[in-house]
């Protein structure tokens, strides 16, 4: 596969060309530049958001750089997951160095709740941008001391539809769904669900008073968007369940010091689009 | 409504692409959506002619093809249609399947003039 000239071309996605497309391609060398015929018709067959995830890959290469785990964090907004993390520094601020993005639309609110735990805290407003991008994360990179930290949380803008679009360059998408939404959020947010490597269901403490909501439900229509990733119920407030995801941030903290020394990294497990099979991956 | 910045990004390939074939103006273009991008075509439409303005790509027609939601089953193998919400093997029921198709986010052609 060509890396330098735009083309993309595989056997899955050749056909696309050989219907939409006058074209000419070196197909013994795996290789085509975009070419123009009579008709003006150029061939290109190139991820929409080529750009972010280049950018993305150069993230993740100063992630990895500095061993430092990125973990995307995305869900609505009020899911806690600025209150996970507020717990999760409470239970681990002694043992893992952690820094923490913070992307939301106005204000510093959240950055200032990580800032009061003794955590260095950027904080991205994003007027009135839906998402966090990997150009937005690679300036607030200047701000973060990565040399110091084992892991980097970017809390992604509250949205569970535009964020999982757009390659940050983590290493984690965690996926947080609290009891209050209600168990068919997977199943109505299927691009969002698919793309976590882990699901959250949060504010356990309120399934007394919330018997709407089923954690097996959830967890089935989480595993009907073929997925295989893990599921872990916690209270931020209570503590219960939350030692199964600091065991679950533990291991993956091990896991990027190991891959950073021998020089490898890792992707979400699902990518905003199949990169290997649409198309050339950034990293 | 992230289809805007999806937009500004395809108007800086259509822009880079221009320059490369020293073309003068872009008049259509076909792109591949598919329902588990988690972009909107309708909306992609309607936003494309806003990041367009005043670029080459400016009056340009926007085709956007929809991409099957297909899964390939890990268990018996079989590929089959399946849908956003659901992509358990039609086959034989198994969850353990590999999305083929239906996340396409792609610039496949460009017709222009020079």
């Amino acid at each position: 596969m060509c890396n330098t000239c735009g083309c993309n071309v595989t056997d899955a996605n050749r056909h696309l060309l050989d219907e939409h497309a006058d074209h000419r391609h070196d197909h013994d060398h795996h290789h085509a530049e975009p070419v123009a015929t009579a008709s003006g018709t150029v061939a290109v067959l190139k991820r929409l958001l080529d750009a972010n995830d280049h950018e993305a890959a150069h993230n993740r290469e100063h992630f990895d750089e500095y061993g430092v785990l990125a973990i995307n964090l995305m869900s609505s907004p009020g899911s806690g997951k600025t209150r996970l993390l507020e717990a999760t520094i409470e239970a681990l601020g002694g043992e893992l160095r952690m820094g923490v993005i913070e992307g939301d639309l106005e204000t510093e609110n959240d950055a200032a709740r990580i800032r009061a735990k003794g955590v260095p805290a950027h904080q991205i407003t994003t007027g009135t941008a839906c998402h966090l991008d990997a150009h937005m994360i690679h300036h607030a990179l200047h701000h973060v001391p990565l040399a110091g930290l084992d892991v980097l949380f970017i809390e992604n803008v509250g949205n569970l539809v535009c964020p999982a679009s757009f390659d940050l360059g983590q290493h984690r998408n965690v996926t947080l769904l609290s009891v209050t939404e209600g168990d068919d959020k997977p199943a109505k947010y299927p691009v969002m669900f698919r793309a976590a490597d882990l699901m959250l269901i949060t504010k356990t403490d309120l399934l007394a008073v919330i018997d709407e909501f089923s954690p097996d439900r959830a967890t089935r229509a989480f595993r009907a968007l073929a997925q295989e990733g893990p599921v872990l119920s916690l209270s931020a407030k209570t503590g219960e369940g939350l030692g199964d995801w600091l065991a679950w941030l533990r291991s993956e903290v091990a896991a990027q010091k190991t891959r950073a020394a021998a020089g490898e990294t890792v992707r979400p497990k699902v990518q905003p689009d199949g990169v290997a099979r649409h198309g050339r991956g950034a990293a | 409504m992230h289809e805007l910045s999806v937009c500004q990004a395809l108007v800086d390939q259509l822009r880079d692409l221009a320059e490369r074939e020293a073309a003068q103006r872009i008049t259509r273009v076909l792109l591949r959506v598919g329902p588990m991008s988690g972009v909107v075509p309708e909306l992609l439409e309607h936003a494309f002619p806003i990041a367009a303005a005043e670029t080459v790509a400016e009056g340009a027609a926007i085709d956007i093809e929809d991409a099957p939601v297909r899964v390939r089953c890990r268990n018996c193998g079989v590929e089959t249609d399946a849908e956003p919400g659901s992509l358990v093997c039609g086959s034989c029921g198994d969850f353990r399947t590999d999305l083929v198709s239906g996340d396409e986010l792609l610039l496949v052609s460009v017709e222009l003039e020079r």
